[in-house]
């Protein structure tokens, strides 16, 4: 720690940090632009001026920039000296000169770092008389809006999009007052990640498409504390919501997940909750037509079916934990299924029996940012878990900061540091079947087929130790592949071993954990990490249950009266016969579903779940974190939470005692006491009863506006604000809201003088640590396991003569199931098309999976070894999803011109 | 002006490519010899040059559009660049700018219709103690004044036609 004098006040500065980190830490007001906690200094702007001071003598002083200057010891500044001060107006007026000052229609209004720095430095008039410099805006497809007149040329942007993400396609183009920044034409945004250019940005330049068409102001919107549903990464996310509906997603600071940026599925996937793919009633089979019922009918059909005979319940990586819980305990243990069907059952269960008992660290997504070697083993990571593969991908940073610590450049000075690794390949390998987005970032990129990835796997592991099982009959490639990763994994301090679930392949995961496992012996500070399918497959898998293949076979033996399924659409798992089967081999399918999905629609009575926006539950991440959404909708009836639909179905049917649980919190305390591993859920999030300063937190802005007017067209008496026993979070305005406020509870950032996402930095102990309102999310999983070697090295995969081998290809848009009800990411998926290995032109293939055959467009591609092909899982046959040999027929170009 | 561009000059930017540090080094190096061959760098031209040097199209034209020296739109034979800075504005570079423009009538950024002329500003061109400076083609002109002009453009003519 070093002592700094801000304006005659002694504060501590942490060692290597700058005077602006130093000065907005002590709680002073800096204007800035440039400068972001995780892009670091460049000095573009020059709005952080401050005074310094030689010594106590020097009255004089000179203006540096804060963002550029290290908190050296004893260092003297003012931020209130009258030339600083005048500096700082003189600098915004002088951006301000090309700004089209159109606040009222712009939609970063209110929330605007620019308008707050504006009326920080106290600049109103202005005296710049002549025409402003106008620019063209370019279309940048459904995600993001493109207002260029709106630009300060902080250059935060490209330094995102280009240099943290690796974006190519968003670049600055002229110079001076013409400044731009956009695509070279327009077009879609390549990134995965561009949707975080809505928050770098601080103006109007880059605002959210989605967004806008359901504008609201950010002080009229209500905000609630979330978790991102659409991978097992568990992104922390705000949703805001005004008049019953969702209108947008934004980053929640996470320290040790997402931090500062989310993927794009993440923020545009939600629009499901508002999607026309909503059940809102409850409906029931009546001659052969589905009929909406009142919910007490609904219970009494459910009470029929529980007659006639036995209930099993299928649950889903979707729901929360505590859902899966009220239904497995509600139909007993060995009635419950997770809802995947083989191989994926097998996987899953297998990987999360591996993080949790693994002697390696499953690391946080901010810890692996600063391993020094990354091995991805068979997962196409930017597609199954994008926020990992942004991870991932600082990497590259973490080997410029070692450049620059021998440069003695501080890791914040971003120019120079970013130069001196110009030359850099971030310290990935990645082994796939097929070309993934992460292969132009890594150091290597080595195609196999995934037994062979395995066999790879089990290879390195018995390198780097003897005693981990050998591979036989490797090849002279294979051994030279297995001892190069061995020996890079070895070199490394922090190596961290990724892979996942996408080929369905427990040998695949189990050499990964050797690996993992192997490198530990050596003592390396070795991290694993496996992606899962879905937001909560860790706790589905915790829990564990049948397969799906387990409860056909037993509906077929006529063991199952009524199957209830909640929130799982079983058409993604099981092909049009094995679902047909299974529903006419069961007596009554009930169905839990806050969509309508094709399981659904088969059902004989459907009830209609709430959302994740509105209702409470805790979902556990692939590195086993458990945490807690908040409804931040409040759903009128017949909408509730799965796990209360359950709870009713069992005191329909007599089961009184097995559930009563009337609150999210009880809901909890069960589950937490139902299932060991998950004791610690409750540490998760304050209690529905938290209040703090003797109230509870309020959910929306002290200003907001429009209460009783928003609902006059029914009704212009005042109605209460809605209530739920679910959420310590107040509905309204009234309530409490500090900068310390428990972490898992910030319904939005903003303080005086901040409105805009930038008003973090005062939530934060230090920039870019903990937050004031301490640890989001607790992991149920300890520090390390016991876990040794296990499994045996697959034999070497064979290419079949008459069949193709078709593997998954995931996409980070258009294979997920609730985003790709959004609008957003369905006009952002591109169409379905099959790759086929070799060289010959392909226009489309008729494909045979399982009984269908379906006729797809294709291209060939050379990178696939002839005899595999890729498929985009649900996206072509619904339940295709592992692995599987296929007949295939191509229809070449030529032919189908 | 070619599709594509000439063999020679694809195997000098390859050339260059392989002697930098980083391929994308040679960019503007690469498109100066392409300009001195066909004038400007046409859209198809800086895609060649993007994929030679493994730039993106973003990356490459942001770096043609930052230097006035390379021309992202057709130009005239001779290009007539200027000086628009505070010394040659103080020498009256104001009243050769209006003869210029009525020489070879056009405004400032423009070409004249026959091709021959294209009048642009510049940014000091280190000159300013014989203000105010002008460059054509390679060729510095300072101090230049009003009645010097017509000399000057006949000259140019008569070497380009």
């Amino acid at each position: 720690m070093a002592t700094i004098y801000i304006d005659g006040r002694a504060v501590e500065a942490r060692n290597g940090e700058n005077l602006l980190q130093a000065c907005l830490e002590a709680g002073t007001d800096l204007p800035y632009f440039c400068w972001h906690p995780e892009l670091g200094s460049v000095g573009a702007c020059r709005q952080c001026a401050v005074k310094q001071f030689q010594n106590a003598d020097d009255k004089r002083g000179r203006i540096v920039m804060a963002c550029m200057t290290p908190a050296t010891e004893g260092a003297i500044i003012s931020v209130d000296d009258p030339e600083a001060k005048e500096f700082r107006g003189e600098v915004v007026e002088w951006l301000m000169t090309n700004h089209p000052h159109d606040c009222p229609v712009c939609e970063e209004g209110g929330e605007c770092h620019l308008q707050d720095m504006t009326v920080m430095t106290g600049h109103r008039e202005r005296r710049f008389k002549f025409d402003k410099r106008t620019h063209k805006n370019q279309d940048l497809g459904p995600l993001v809006k493109h207002e260029m007149n709106r630009c300060i040329a902080c250059y935060r942007c490209v330094r995102f999009y280009r240099d943290y993400a690796g974006g190519e396609d968003l670049g600055v183009f002229a110079q001076h007052n013409n400044v731009y920044f956009g695509r070279y034409e327009s077009g879609t945004l390549e990134s995965t990640f561009s949707g975080n250019l809505v928050e770098v940005c601080p103006t109007g330049v880059f605002t959210d498409k989605p967004f806008s068409k359901v504008y609201s102001r950010k002080w009229d919107m209500r905000g609630a504390p979330s978790v991102c549903q659409h991978c097992s990464v568990g992104c922390n996310t705000i949703l805001n919501e005004r008049a019953g509906k969702v209108r947008r997603t934004l980053n929640r600071y996470n320290e040790d997940v997402n931090r500062y940026f989310l993927c794009d599925r993440g923020r545009y996937g939600n629009g499901f909750v508002n999607a026309p793919s909503r059940l809102r009633s409850a409906g029931y089979v009546m001659d052969g037509q589905m009929t909406p019922v009142p919910v007490a009918q609904a219970l009494e059909q459910f009470a029929a079916f529980a007659k006639d005979g036995p209930i099993v319940g299928i649950g889903s990586g979707r729901a929360s934990i505590e859902s899966n819980y009220a239904l497995r305990r509600f139909v007993g243990a060995d009635n419950f299924s997770t809802g995947w069907a083989e191989p994926l059952h097998g996987a899953v269960t297998r990987a999360v029996d591996i993080l949790r008992t693994t002697s390696a660290r499953v690391m946080p997504l901010h810890e692996m940012e600063s391993a020094d070697c990354v091995l991805v083993l068979g997962e196409d990571v930017a597609a199954t878990a994008p926020r990992l593969s942004l991870a991932l991908f600082q990497t590259r940073r973490t080997a410029c900061n070692k450049l620059a610590d021998k440069n003695r450049l501080p890791h914040w000075l971003d120019a120079p540091v970013r130069t001196l690794g110009s030359d850099l390949k971030a310290p990935i390998h990645v082994v796939t079947p097929a070309p993934t987005d992460m292969d132009v970032s890594a150091t290597q990129a080595l195609r196999a087929l995934p037994d062979d990835i395995a066999r790879l796997g089990f290879a390195i592991a018995n390198r780097i130790d003897g005693a981990a099982p050998a591979v036989s009959d490797l090849t002279e490639e294979e051994t030279a592949r297995a001892t190069a990763l061995a020996d890079a994994l070895l070199v490394a301090e922090k190596p961290v071993i990724v892979s996942g679930t996408q080929y369905a392949s427990t040998a695949l995961l189990d050499a990964a954990a050797n690996i993992a496992a192997a490198l530990v012996t050596q003592g390396k500070a070795a991290g694993l990490t496996l992606v899962l399918p879905e937001a909560n497959s860790f706790g589905v898998a915790t829990m564990g249950g049948l397969s799906l293949d387990a409860v056909c076979e037993r509906a077929q033996a006529g063991q199952v009266g009524t199957l209830v399924v909640m929130e799982a659409d079983l058409t993604r798992q099981l092909d049009a016969s094995a679902f047909d089967t299974l529903v006419r081999s069961v007596r009554h399918l009930v169905v839990i579903d806050h969509s309508v999905t094709p399981t659904a629609e088969r059902g004989e009575l459907v009830v209609p779940a709430t959302a994740f926006s509105e209702c409470g539950g805790t979902m556990i991440s692939m590195e086993g974190r458990a945490q807690r959404f908040l409804q931040v909708v409040y759903p009128e009836a017949p909408l509730q939470v799965s796990w209360r639909w359950v709870r009713d179905f069992a005191h329909a049917s007599g089961h009184e005692g097995v559930l009563d649980w009337e609150t999210l919190d009880q809901a909890v305390a069960a589950t937490a006491a139902g299932v060991p591993a998950f004791a610690r859920i409750v540490e998760a999030a304050p209690k529905a009863d938290y209040e703090l300063e003797g109230e509870h937190i309020r959910s929306q802005t002290h200003r907001v506006s429009g209460r009783t007017a928003i609902r006059a067209n029914i009704s212009v008496r005042d109605i209460p604000p809605p209530t739920s026993p679910d959420t310590p979070l107040k509905s309204d305005m009234e309530g409490t809201y500090t900068t310390d406020m428990p972490a898992t509870l910030i319904p939005f950032y903003q303080v005086p003088g901040w409105n805009s996402v930038q008003s973090l930095n005062k939530f934060q102990q230090e920039i870019g640590g903990e937050l004031r309102g301490g640890d989001v999310g607790v992991r149920v999983i300890g520090e390390r396991g016991t876990a040794g070697y296990a499994g045996v090295a697959p034999a070497r995969m064979a290419l079949r003569e008459n069949e193709v081998l078709l593997l998954p290809e995931y996409r980070a848009f258009g294979t997920g199931e609730t985003s790709m009800w959004s609008d957003p990411i369905k006009a952002r998926a591109t169409e379905a098309v099959i790759r086929v290995g070799g060289d010959a032109p392909v226009a489309r293939v008729s494909i045979q999976i399982g009984a269908e055959v379906f006729d797809v467009p294709a291209v060939n591609d050379p990178a696939l070894p002839l005899g595999v092909a890729l498929c985009p899982p649900h996206m072509v046959a619904r339940s295709y999803e592992a692995p599987c040999w296929v007949t295939l027929r191509t229809i070449s170009a030529e032919a189908a011109a | 002006m070619p599709d594509v561009i000439d063999a020679d000059l694809v195997e000098t930017i390859l050339d260059m490519a392989h002697h930098d540090v980083l391929p994308r080094g040679a960019c503007i190096e690469a498109m100066k010899i392409v300009q001195d061959r066909y004038g400007w760098i046409c859209d198809r031209h800086l895609k060649q040059i993007a994929d030679l040097l493994g730039m993106s199209l973003a990356d490459i034209d942001g770096v043609a559009t930052y230097y006035n020296l390379i021309f992202r739109q057709p130009v005239g034979e001779n290009v007539i660049m200027l000086c628009d800075s505070v010394s040659c504005w103080v020498m009256g570079t104001d009243g050769v700018r209006e003869k210029l423009c009525r020489k070879l009538g056009v405004k400032m950024g423009q070409t004249t219709e026959d091709g021959k002329f294209t009048l642009l500003p510049i940014v000091c061109l280190g000159h300013c103690d014989h203000a105010p400076a002008m460059l054509i083609n390679k060729e510095i002109y300072g101090p230049v004044r009003p009645e010097d002009i017509d000399g000057i453009i006949e000259a140019h003519r008569e070497k380009t036609s």
